[in-house]
């Protein structure tokens, strides 16, 4: 690479830096003032400023929840700040400026060179410019009608869909958490599949343009349309940063008739330090709507965060329809995970899958909290729920809550949970037989997880692997 | 290829073995046997370095080097091989996919090139034939669900495909019937040459009589009571464990 284009990069990076770096920065607090500053700076429309401010006010009346098996001190709410410009992080000239550790664990992933100066905000040259790749996919999709854009540019562009199915799968009085995200929330991504299109590609916030870090109050809508097919890919295995302690984020799916939405994410914000110190508090709200004949596939894979509560969930609405819910959460040294999913089967011979496997190392704490409600009128409902645990260590716990409550006769019904040791035995049999023990732990964590990797998209499933390994990394011996 | 001098070690604190010495030479069979809890497999686990076991002293010499010093892995790729008594199940892993592992990190250290999916594969269909494997138990997690003759034949099958220099067998014999025992000792045969050693324990004489062993050695409280040739197995199927405790009372 000549030094001249590097040169060019450089520069044009340092142009976008003087013009972005203007800091724009609501005090911190939260009342009516700010959640109309958040608005009024997004230029949004009257309608949903009213509400953002029916979700304040009604977020002012809950209590934040303390069901869940996860302990942290009490969040002040009003000590945070609600609204800062998107602001470009100071560009890094060289990978040898990025934290060494970091890059370590880079490596071990095997992220490539140019996507670490991505992921690391080096300023990349010409030809990898992720933007023109992103705006290249863009034109693709376009010709398809397929919509692919951030929150706030559809807010613009498309007002209509996303007022009609905006707050429709989350109400803005759903929980605390969503709640807060309903008044306050700072942009995400916006996606609607037409009717009868499938999707070409996997669609990754990876390649959608104009994202401006993922925020800390993240909303998602995805709309696939009658008949239509969309594969969506959320993060990425690398160990992500922020500043932010709290995240809460609210994704709302959307299948009409006949639609199929796959979602697989991987979640792996920073989970603290050795000794508990730091670390992300994801407090999640998932959930998809299936009409007739559709089907929504959640999979998950969940190593990161100080605290993950999350429960991506299916309203199977429609008869005929489906939900699935593959999931591996990981929890090594303090890190705690209260995950599971709901299945609600409402129409007629609903069907739903819940398959749950929990890995637990060091003094990580994991909760799998699942419930299956089959009301009346789901006539003919099947659920097959599975959930395993795994252990490392004896200083770890993992503990299981189904709930599940069945009001229609016709349900069938099928429960498996299991909870098994990686023992020194076994440990000493691989090594026996040359492996050593970090390999030999992967090697019996990746046996374990087979069903789900199973489920996500293949070059995620490799990564996947890798990341529970790196994750795992000085969990034993 | 294999020195003990006076090793005493046990497990969980509790001595077992009290001042054990043994020496094996390249290419040799050496066959021990003793009565049960007299330490056999303390010593096995102990060359190995199993965890729990430790060595209080004495000291034990492969190829010239301080076994007792190397982490079990690095023996495992220098050649040693302990068939377990008890072979550990290890479930959702594959047990070719296991396998192949296990070769490529011995491979790997012995800096030879790593055999892709397609070699190993050709090497494992080989050597299940040895030991009358078939290949449905290759793609079954690894010992899951085997039964005990089944779990002994799968590590007399790892043996043949890892090519140790020395292969320790702890009571593989116990539990065969007769067609079993034929296999394992098949399995052992084939592996005999200049090149490997191997130390069999075992209880009974049975497994003897297919697998000829140069040398014979009484364990008994922790220590080689008698040594001899192949003949001194037969005597012991005659007269029993006890004629040798007493020779040694006698003598002591
Ligand atoms: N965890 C333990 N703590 C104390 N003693 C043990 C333990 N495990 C085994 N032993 C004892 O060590 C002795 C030797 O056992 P072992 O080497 O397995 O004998 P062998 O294989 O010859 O039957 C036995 O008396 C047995 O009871
Ligand atoms: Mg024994």
């Amino acid at each position: 690479m000549s030094n001249t284009i590097e040169q060019i990069a450089n520069q044009e990076y340092k142009y976008g830096f003087v013009t972005d770096i203007e800091s724009d920065v609501a005090p911190p607090g939260l009342n009516e003032d700010i959640v109309r500053l958040i608005s009024a700076k997004k230029d949004e429309p009257e309608w949903l400023l009213q509400w953002r401010l029916r979700s304040f006010r009604q977020w002012l009346t809950m209590k934040e929840p303390t069901w869940a098996n996860v302990h942290y001190p009490p969040i002040d709410y009003q000590a945070s700040r609600y609204y800062s410009a998107p602001k470009q992080k100071r560009a890094l000239n060289s990978l040898d400026e990025v934290d060494p550790e970091l890059r370590r664990t880079f490596e071990k992933l095997g992220i490539s060179l140019e996507e670490q100066k991505r992921l690391s905000g080096v300023a990349v040259d010409a030809v990898f410019d992720s933007v023109s790749v992103a705006t290249t996919f863009r034109v693709e999709l376009a010709k398809l009608g397929i919509i692919f854009c951030s929150f706030s540019e559809a807010v613009r562009e498309h007002p209509d869909l996303v007022r009609k199915y905006l707050g429709s799968v989350v109400p803005y009085t759903d929980n605390f958490f969503a709640t807060l995200n309903s008044a306050v929330f700072s942009d995400g991504s916006f996606c609607y599949i037409p009717k009868g299109v499938r999707c070409p590609m996997e669609l990754s916030t990876y390649f959608r343009i104009n994202t401006a870090g993922t925020g800390q109050f993240e909303r998602t809508l995805i709309i696939a349309d009658e008949g239509a097919y969309v594969s969506y890919l959320e993060g990425c295995t690398a160990p992500m940063r922020d500043e932010n302690q709290l995240h809460a984020a609210v994704v709302e799916l959307v299948a009409l008739d006949g639609a199929t939405i796959k979602y697989s994410t991987v979640q792996n914000w920073y989970p603290g330090d050795k000794e508990g110190k730091g670390g992300i508090y994801n407090f999640v709200t998932k959930r998809g709507k299936a009409f007739k004949g559709s089907k929504i596939s959640w999979t998950q894979v969940e190593t990161g965060s100080a605290i993950t509560w999350k429960y991506p969930s299916c309203i199977l609405q429609g008869d005929d329809s489906v939900g699935e819910f593959y999931s591996v959460a990981l929890t090594n040294n303090y890190q705690q995970a209260d995950t599971g999913t709901k299945m609600i089967h409402i129409g007629k011979n609903t069907r739903s899958t819940i398959v749950s496997k929990g890995i637990s190392a060091g003094h990580g704490q994991q909760t799998y909290r699942g419930a299956v409600k089959i009301l009346k009128s789901a006539v003919d409902a099947r659920n097959y729920s599975q959930c395993d645990s795994l252990l490392l260590g004896d200083k770890c716990g993992a503990h299981t809550f189904p709930y599940i409550e069945v009001r229609n006769p016709s349900a069938r019904m099928e429960h498996e949970a299991s909870t098994s040791k990686i023992g020194e035995d076994q440990l000493f049999y691989c090594q026996q037989r040359g492996i050593s023990a970090e390999d030999a732990v992967s090697m019996i964590v990746n046996g374990f997880c087979r069903e789900v990797f199973r489920e996500l998209p293949m070059e995620f499933a490799v990564e996947a692997q890798k990341l529970l390994s790196v994750s795992l990394e000085g969990s034993v011996g | 290829m294999l020195e003990i001098k006076n090793l005493h070690a046990g497990i969980d604190g509790k001595e077992i073995l009290h001042g054990l010495t043994l020496s094996v030479g390249t290419g040799e069979v050496h066959a021990i046997m003793g009565p049960n809890g007299s330490g056999k497999s303390t010593l096995a686990n102990v060359l190995a370095g199993r965890p729990r076991y430790s060595v209080t002293a004495g000291s034990v010499t492969y190829e010239g080097k301080d076994l007792l010093s190397m982490p079990v892995e690095e023996r495992a790729r220098e050649g040693v091989f302990l068939a377990m008594q008890y072979p550990v199940e290890i479930p959702g892993v594959n047990n070719i996919y296991f396998l192949k592992a296990a070769l490529n990190s011995v491979r790997k250290h012995r800096g030879e090139e790593e055999l892709d999916a397609l070699e190993f594969l050709q090497l494992a269909r080989q050597k299940m034939k040895v030991v009358d494997l078939d290949e449905a138990f290759m793609n079954r997690a690894v010992n899951e669900g085997f039964s005990g003759g089944e779990k002994k034949r799968n590590e007399i099958f790892q043996m043949a495909v890892l090519d140790p220099k020395l292969a320790i067998l702890d009571e593989t014999d116990s539990g065969l019937d007769i067609d079993a025992l034929r296999i394992v000792a098949g399995g052992v045969n084939a592996l005999r040459s200049e090149k490997h050693s191997v130390l069999v324990i075992t209880h009974y004489q049975r497994l003897l009589s297919y697998l000829i062993p140069d040398f014979v050695h009484v364990l008994a409280n922790g220590r080689i009571v008698k040594s001899g040739g192949k003949e001194l197995a037969e005597e012991l199927e005659q007269k029993g464990y006890e004629w040798i405790e007493q020779e040694v009372a006698a003598g002591a």
